[in-house]
């Protein structure tokens, strides 16, 4: 979950705010395709992978890409959550929140490729964080990034490995993410503050 | 010579008051007299000076937390114009020397008189009697016994003690508290000392005492008088006692009057005391006591305590509330604001009935020509938040610290000679 | 905003789920090679520990240090509280110090109430006293929902020393926020005598609640009581009020068993009771630890503590009504 996308429970009434949508729900079908596709490509069929979802909306991206590598190679994918509240470095410029599900598969992360997976890509601070504690779970052989959307403005040395949408954006502006799972329907939302 | 002008004497009709020679001179309208001192008193109720039953000035042994000297000049600030001071002092006030010691410091203070209340038994120890006899014949002319702090549990000691000071008129008063009921005691019994976990005081250890010393008062033909009734059934019992026609008279403290056990949810020992603050039911009962004369008066169970015996957790902080300096403002707003008490009776409670217990003849007279010119003046009007800062006494262990209460003493003169004047001690 | 975790009735059912969630996620640390969180890096959290109390302490100083934290130990034996250091001095040297949070244990109760007015940081009661014990009360309430499930309707019976025990009050006012029926099973002799005024059932027949009961807490009889007139004799007290095998079969199959510790076995609980699988006893340990983490997390992680209550101040309270308080209620602070 970036920063930038809480909370993302549908696009806010404020009236001092216009919403564009940049994303339909074709838009995010392909865009998951084209990531899966990806995916199994670099990782050459997707050997050894498994998919760590970001609370909250990762773990929704996390299962639908498990859910299209697993149509197309015929075999489950390993795949979990991630949750980095605890590693966060902005935990003391607000309230103790509460904490989102850490679960890994079965298989582990030692010597697997794990792919980390998110809905927005911003500053890189949550993938910084990201990274410590997967570093805490054990020892992959490598880790990726896969971002649905990627809105630059980046504070970090961090890139992503798959990118379903490159989003130029003003750092005033805020991206939710849109999932049926969560919040009824698909879209990712542009909220540009008159 | 002092002249107050337009005092409202026990809240009647505006009066000039002549003070001379120690004695009220003369009362009436529009009076003059060269050379006086004029006071003016527009607003004021003139009240006789105030009588506590139950101080505790703490000197010889504990000067850190009061000494006569600041006492008896808190106790002029209040209104008073006469203090008993309890015994538990280091040593014990239980010989003619300690008595003689303490009442001759309050002579020198000058502030009020301090009568020295002796204690019963020797050493507070509840074995065997302190010379009674030698200590009503001492300089101090003690009149009033009491272990207070301490139950003289023992019925046999309690019985001789009852009976030996027949001989001179004295009084025992009693702290009535049955120890094995209040072993590590903190606070009063019930829903709230449950819930914080507090050793309650049950009102059955002070009740069981009473009945008991009442009965025993009755049976040998003397006087007794409980110290600071906190609960409704001890009411209860001295309603019967009183009807029966014995000698028996009752106490009641301020923050008794005002305060419940709600308090100690605090957990600040400011609000510990023994007897601990009850509930709103007893408060009710001691104030309709007191209004019908049950209760026959106020005694304020002044106690201080330096600022390291309360900055500390609940039991292990000392007992007991500071109360000279705040006794009229408490029993106005429990008592005359709420129609209890007229200013008659506030006098009544205040002075006139605890000389008599005290058997004080120059104290607790009323303001006419001839009588000692004990008085003091009260500002009704005004309503002010508390403000230990400005307390007179040396402790500031006051449990009304930030509430608002009525009234102020503006001035309280002892024989014709002002201790307090426009608010201040002189 | 300044809070504190003093009293179970700190705690709204929101708070107290969160503390539960928040505990539930925790626990799978401890199953990783890795069991240390970097949450609480640079803050400092103080243990102050006036009673003996060794498990109590070392679960906390487990939870604090495995939330990466600074801990200090600092009890009253053999520290400059023995040589008669006041509580309010001691609290100024951890003020010296800076600490986050201050985790107290003491044997008077109301000491950690005294002490969050005396020191910025958060308090934590690990027991005060014969007065609160909350965190005892949500591992007991994060033990019965690992068993349990959903507290919701369940009906917890706690038997023992009600007056003494702190463990009692907690768990009563944390059970009832959790939406619980307890019920308090004793002789009335250790009864607080107000105990219809407490948001539970009280029975002195411990037979008549067995079968009806999803979880049978025990507490423990201290030795003084037993030489107090409480009650005649151990014997007496264990055969009226103690579960042993005969009692253990008259509860439901799926009831449980806990007991806060140390056990007088033998007395409050046979040791095959003590021992059976329905026993919670060393899970409540292992709790302990999570929750406690759960709850230092809460309080100390963020801006400002997500969870608790402030303590009230002495110019708060309204003496009976028929006065109203003036002025500032910091002036208390002069008096």
């Amino acid at each position: 979950m970036s920063a930038a996308s809480v909370p993302a429970h549908g696009p806010s009434p404020d009236s001092d705010v216009s919403h564009k949508t940049v994303l339909e729900a074709p838009d995010i079908r392909r865009a998951l395709t084209r990531i899966a596709h990806e995916i199994l490509e670099r990782t050459k069929g997707g050997r050894d992978i498994v998919l760590l979802g970001i609370p909250t909306r990762g773990v929704t991206l996390a299962a639908r890409l498990a859910g299209r590598i697993a149509e197309v190679e015929g075999e489950p994918v390993p795949r979990g959550s991630l949750d980095v509240t605890m590693y966060r470095d902005d935990l003391r410029m607000r309230p103790a929140r509460a904490l989102g599900r850490t679960e890994l598969p079965p298989e582990g992360v030692d010597d697997r490729v794990v792919v980390l997976v998110d809905d927005v890509l911003f500053s890189g601070r949550t993938v910084r964080a990201a990274l410590d504690a997967l570093n805490d779970l054990g020892r992959p052989r490598a880790v990726q990034l896969a971002t649905l959307v990627d809105r630059g403005h980046r504070e970090l040395p961090i890139r992503a490995d798959y990118v379903g949408k490159n989003l130029p954006t003003s750092a005033r502006e805020k991206v939710k993410v849109l999932l049926a799972e969560t919040d009824g329907r698909d879209a990712v939302v542009l909220e540009v503050p008159k | 010579m002092h002249l107050i002008k337009g005092a409202r004497i026990l809240g009647g009709a505006p009066a000039d008051i002549l003070l001379r020679d120690g004695v009220v001179a003369e009362v009436g309208a529009g009076l003059t007299a060269a050379g006086a001192t004029v006071v003016d008193a527009d607003g004021l109720i003139a009240l006789p000076g105030l009588v506590d039953l139950h101080t505790h000035l703490r000197e010889p042994g504990r000067e850190d937390a009061e000494t006569v000297e600041s006492g008896t000049r808190a106790a002029a600030a209040g209104g008073y114009t006469a203090v008993h001071a309890m015994a538990n002092t280091e040593p014990v006030a239980d010989t003619a020397g300690v008595v003689e010691q303490v009442w001759r410091l309050g002579r020198e203070a000058g502030h009020c008189d301090v009568h020295p209340v002796g204690a019963v038994t020797r050493g507070l120890e509840g074995e065997r009697l302190a010379e009674l006899g030698a200590m009503a014949d001492s300089a101090a002319r003690v009149r009033v016994f009491s272990d207070d702090g301490h139950c003289v549990s023992d019925a046999v000691l309690m019985r001789r003690a009852l009976e030996y000071v027949k001989a001179f008129d004295g009084v025992v008063a009693q702290h009535a508290q049955e120890p094995r009921l209040t072993e590590h005691a903190q606070m009063n019994e019930g829903e709230v000392s449950g819930r914080l976990g507090l050793a309650g005081w049950p009102a059955v250890a002070e009740e069981a005492i009473i009945s008991r010393d009442c009965l025993l008062a009755a049976h040998v033909g003397s006087r007794l008088h409980v110290c600071h009734v906190s609960t409704a059934g001890s009411v209860e019992i001295i309603r019967w006692a009183k009807s029966k026609g014995w000698q028996v008279t009752a106490e009641v403290t301020p923050h008794h009057l005002l305060l419940t056990d709600e308090l100690a949810e605090t957990y600040d020992p400011v609000y510990k005391v023994n007897p601990p603050l009850r509930t709103k039911a007893d408060i009710d009962a001691l104030r309709e006591a007191l209004a019908d004369g049950t209760i026959d008066c106020v005694a304020t169970d002044h106690a201080p305590h330096p600022a390291e015996a309360k900055e500390t957790e609940w039991a292990p902080a000392a007992m007991g509330m500071i109360g000279l300096e705040t006794a009229l403002s408490v029993v106005q707003e429990a008592m005359v604001e709420t129609g209890l008490l007229d200013w008659a009776g506030v006098a009544d409670r205040l002075a006139v009935r605890p000389a008599r217990i005290g058997r004080l003849s120059g104290q607790g007279r009323p303001i006419e020509v001839g009588a000692p010119a004990n008085l003091t003046l009260y500002d009704p009007s005004v309503r002010t938040a508390v403000d230990p800062r400005g307390f007179v006494s040396k402790s500031r262990n006051t449990p009304f610290a930030g509430l608002e209460l009525p009234g102020r003493v503006q001035a309280t003169f002892l024989r014709g000679r002002p201790t307090v004047l426009e608010g201040k001690p002189i | 905003m300044k809070r504190h975790l003093i009293s179970a009735a700190d705690l709204t059912r929101d708070d107290a789920l969160l503390i539960l969630d928040t505990a539930e996620e925790l626990s799978r640390i401890a199953d990783r090679p890795i069991k240390k969180l970097p949450t609480l890096r640079g803050r400092t959290v103080v243990n102050l520990f006036f009673e003996d109390s060794t498990r109590t302490r070392i679960s906390f100083e487990a939870a604090a240090k495995r939330l990466s934290a600074d801990v200090i130990n600092f009890s009253a034996k053999g520290s400059s509280v023995s040589k008669g250091e006041s509580l309010k001095d001691t609290a100024l040297t951890l003020e010296a110090m800076g600490a986050d949070g201050v985790v107290i244990r003491h044997n008077a109760s109301g000491a950690p109430h005294r002490l969050a007015g005396w020191v910025r940081g958060s308090v934590v009661n690990a027991g005060d006293g014969t007065h609160e014990h909350p965190t005892q009360a949500l591992l007991d309430a994060y033990t019965m929902r690992r068993r349990l499930g959903d507290l919701d309707g369940r009906r917890v019976t706690i038997v023992g020393d009600i007056l003494h025990s702190r463990v009692a009050r907690s768990n009563v006012l944390l059970l009832n926020t959790l939406g619980a029926e307890v019920t308090l099973v004793a002789p009335p002799t250790l009864f607080p005598v107000s105990v219809d005024t407490w948001p539970c059932e009280v029975a002195y027949d411990f037979d008549a609640v067995l079968p009806k009961s999803d979880v049978v807490m025990m507490l423990r009889v201290q030795q003084e009581r037993m030489t107090a007139a409480y009650f005649p004799t151990v014997r007496e007290y264990s055969r009226r009020y103690g579960l042993d095998a005969r009692r253990l079969a008259a509860l439901q199959d799926h009831a449980i068993v806990m007991h806060p510790g140390p056990m007088n076995r033998g007395v409050e609980i046979a040791a095959e009771v003590a021992d059976s699988p329905r026993s919670t006893i060393v899970e409540q340990v292992a709790n302990g630890v999570t929750v406690r983490m759960a709850v230092l997390y809460l309080l100390l992680g963020g801006s400002e503590p997500a969870i608790g209550g402030d303590v009230t101040p002495a110019g708060a309270v309204s003496p009976n009504g028929d006065a109203k308080r003036g002025g500032d209620a910091s002036r208390r602070e002069d008096a």
